[in-house]
C-alpha cells in the first residue's frame, strides 16, 4: 500500500458535501446560501447539526458571512474552533488543512468549512477595487479587473513555455465536457476548439470560455477524524497531505505582482514538495486532479508546478486527451470553475471528495485513489492530497 | 531621459490615483515627467512600488534616484472589452509589466497597443490629466545595428 508514512493529516478525514443551487440570481441572503450548504453537508456527511463544533469560512472584502452567524441562524452549540480569513481562492485547501490539524489535535471533531457568495448578483471579486496599497499604480491606468493580472502571467507564461491559443483552449474543452452532466454547472453547452479559437478577446490572451462564470451559491465540507468518518454514510477521504505557501515577494495585495520574480512559476511550484513528501505519495499515483481554474491557464501552470506535467507539456497533455474521463489524469471533473461556476474553489474540493468517494455519476474517473487539489492561482495558494482509506 | 509631455485620451479623473506616504514621491516625480525610484543604501538594488523597507534585505535607508525610463515588455494585456472598473479610455488598449533598466518592473499603458510583443523595447512617456500624471510607454523602433530585444 502507498502512503503509509503516519501523519497529523492522516488521522482526519473529509465525509461530506453540500451545495445551494448555482444562479446568477439567487434571490437570497448570503446567510441564507451558507447555512443551506452547511445544513446539506452535515447531513451528507450522516451528521447532524449539533456534532458540529467548528466552523471556518474566507471572504473577499465582506462579501460572505462570519461564522458566528452561521452558527446562530443554525442553533449550533458551543463551537470549538472557528476561522475567519480574509481570501479568495487560495483559502479551501489552506482551511481544510487547518481543520484536519484542529481535529488531530482534539481542538474539535467536526468541522465545516464553507463559502457563500451572491458572486454574480452581488459583490463581483472579478472587478471588486481593492482599497489596498497596490490599487493607486492599476485602477487610474485601466487595469483593475483579476483577469487582466491572471492575464499577465499566462501571456508571460505561454511565451516562455512555447505554448498558445490552443493549449488554453484545450482546457476549456476538455473541461466543458465533464459540465455537460453537471447538474450544478452554468455552462453544460458542448464547446469544440474552433468555436472555442472563434471567439473574440475579452483581454488578450483570454476568450471568454477561458474565464471563470461568476455565481450565486455556496458550498460547503466536512471534516471529522479517521476514526469517526468510519462509521458515517459514505467512505472517508483521508486528508493525507495540506499546504500552503506565498512565495517571496508576493505584492501589497491581490493585484500587485511587480516584485514577484517569475510569473511563469505560481504557487505551486513553491509548495509542491512539501505536498508530496508530506503524503508519501508520488506525482505518478495521483489519479484524479483538480486544479484551481479561475482562468485556463492556471490549470497548465498548476499541472507544470505540481510535477504532473514537464515544463512546457502541459498544454499537450491537455490536447492529448489525458485529462478526460478515460485519460491518464482525470482533471477538474465537475467542469471546474470555467463551467459549474465561481465558488471560489470550494467546489473544487468538493469535487474531490465526490471522486475519491466514488460518488461522480457518469463523470466519475475509474481510478480514484488519490487525488490532487489546488487553491489559488497566482503568488499565494494551498494544495492538499486527498486518499481513499487503505 | 524623461519622454516629452503629451496628452493624449485618458484613463478618466474617476479613477485618479491616492497617493500614500510611500508613494507621494512617485507621483511628484510623474507631474514633474521623472520617474524616481527608491534605491537601497544597504544591499544597493533598485526597487518599485515605494516601500517602508527593502524588500530583498529589510533595510530602511534608500536614496531616490531617477530612472532613464528605458525598459524592455516582461508582459502585457490588451482589453478589447472595457472590464476594469471606471476606466474611461479607448479601446483596445495594452498595458504591460516593463522591466526598467535599473531593474524594477512598473505598469504603464503602451501606445500604440498593438502590435506589442514580449521584449519589445519600451520608453517612457507622460500624459498630464487634471490632477496627476501617468506614466505610459511607447514603443522604441529597432535598430537595425541594435542587437535584436533581448528576453530579461
Amino acid at each position: 500500500m502507498r502512503g503509509q508514512t503516519s501523519g497529523p493529516g492522516q488521522t482526519a478525514a473529509l465525509v461530506g458535501v453540500g451545495f445551494t443551487p448555482f444562479t446568477r440570481a439567487s434571490g437570497q441572503s448570503v446567510l441564507a446560501l451558507a447555512t443551506e450548504a452547511v445544513a446539506n453537508a452535515v447531513r451528507d456527511a450522516g451528521l447532524h447539526l449539533g456534532d458540529v463544533d467548528g466552523l471556518s469560512s474566507f471572504m473577499v472584502s465582506d462579501d460572505s458571512v462570519p461564522c458566528v452567524a452561521v452558527s446562530s441562524a443554525l442553533g449550533l452549540g458551543p463551537l470549538r474552533t472557528v476561522l475567519d480569513v480574509q481570501l479568495g481562492g487560495q483559502a479551501p485547501c489552506h482551511l481544510v488543512w487547518q481543520a484536519a490539524q484542529s481535529v488531530a489535535r482534539g481542538d474539535a471533531e467536526v468541522v465545516v468549512v464553507y463559502r457563500a457568495l451572491n458572486g454574480r448578483s452581488g459583490a463581483r471579486v472579478g472587478s471588486m477595487q481593492f482599497a489596498g496599497m497596490g490599487g493607486q499604480y492599476r485602477y487610474p491606468i485601466g487595469y483593475g479587473a483579476y483577469l487582466m493580472y491572471v492575464g499577465m502571467w499566462a501571456q508571460r507564461f505561454l511565451n516562455e513555455t512555447g505554448q498558445g491559443p490552443e493549449d488554453l483552449g484545450a482546457v476549456a474543452v476538455s473541461q466543458r465536457r465533464y459540465a455537460r452532466d453537471n447538474g450544478r454547472a452554468l455552462r453544460r453547452e458542448p464547446l469544440e476548439l474552433d468555436a472555442y479559437l472563434a471567439e473574440p478577446f475579452v483581454v488578450d490572451p483570454y476568450r471568454r470560455s477561458d474565464c471563470t462564470v461568476e455565481v450565486d451559491g455556496a458550498c460547503a465540507v466536512v471534516v471529522t477524524s479517521l476514526e469517526r468518518a468510519r462509521d458515517l454514510a459514505h467512505p472517508p477521504v483521508v486528508v493525507a497531505s495540506g499546504c500552503y505557501r506565498a512565495g517571496p515577494r508576493p505584492g501589497l495585495d491581490i493585484g500587485d505582482h511587480l516584485l514577484w520574480e517569475d510569473y511563469t512559476r505560481n504557487y505551486t511550484s513553491w509548495l509542491r514538495d512539501e505536498l508530496f513528501g508530506r503524503a508519501g505519495i508520488g506525482q505518478g499515483d495521483v489519479d484524479v486532479a483538480e486544479i484551481y481554474d479561475c482562468f485556463t491557464s492556471t490549470v497548465l501552470m498548476g499541472l507544470e508546478g505540481l510535477g504532473l506535467c514537464a515544463r512546457g507539456e502541459s498544454g499537450a497533455f491537455v490536447r492529448s486527451g489525458a485529462c478526460g474521463l478515460d485519460g491518464r489524469l482525470p482533471t477538474n471533473t465537475g467542469g471546474g470553475l470555467l463551467a459549474e461556476g465561481y465558488l471560489h474553489g470550494m467546489n473544487t474540493v468538493a469535487e474531490a471528495v465526490l471522486q475519491v468517494q466514488g460518488r461522480g455519476g457518469t463523470r466519475q474517473a475509474p481510478r480514484h485513489e488519490v487525488a490532487v487539489v489546488t487553491s489559488g492561482a497566482l503568488m499565494d495558494g494551498s494544495a492538499l492530497i486527498l486518499t481513499a482509506d487503505r | 531621459m524623461a519622454g516629452e509631455a503629451v496628452s493624449g485620451p485618458g484613463p478618466g479623473e474617476g479613477t485618479a490615483p491616492r497617493p500614500d506616504l510611500e508613494s507621494a514621491a512617485w507621483w511628484e516625480g510623474l507631474r514633474s515627467h521623472r520617474v524616481l525610484l527608491q534605491h537601497c543604501r544597504d544591499c544597493g538594488r533598485t526597487r518599485f512600488p515605494p516601500m517602508p523597507s527593502c524588500p530583498w534585505c529589510a533595510a530602511a535607508a534608500f536614496d531616490v534616484v531617477e530612472s532613464t525610463g528605458r525598459g524592455v515588455v516582461y508582459s502585457f494585456v490588451t482589453a478589447h472589452v472595457a472590464v476594469s472598473p471606471g476606466y474611461g479610455g479607448s479601446l483596445p488598449y495594452s498595458v504591460a509589466t516593463v522591466e526598467l533598466e535599473e531593474g524594477p518592473r512598473v505598469l504603464g499603458r503602451v501606445e500604440p497597443p498593438s502590435p506589442l510583443a514580449i521584449g519589445d523595447r519600451v520608453v517612457s512617456r507622460f500624459a498630464d490629466h487634471a490632477t496627476w500624471t501617468e506614466l505610459y510607454f511607447e514603443a522604441v523602433a529597432a535598430h537595425p545595428s541594435e542587437p535584436a530585444a533581448a528576453h530579461p
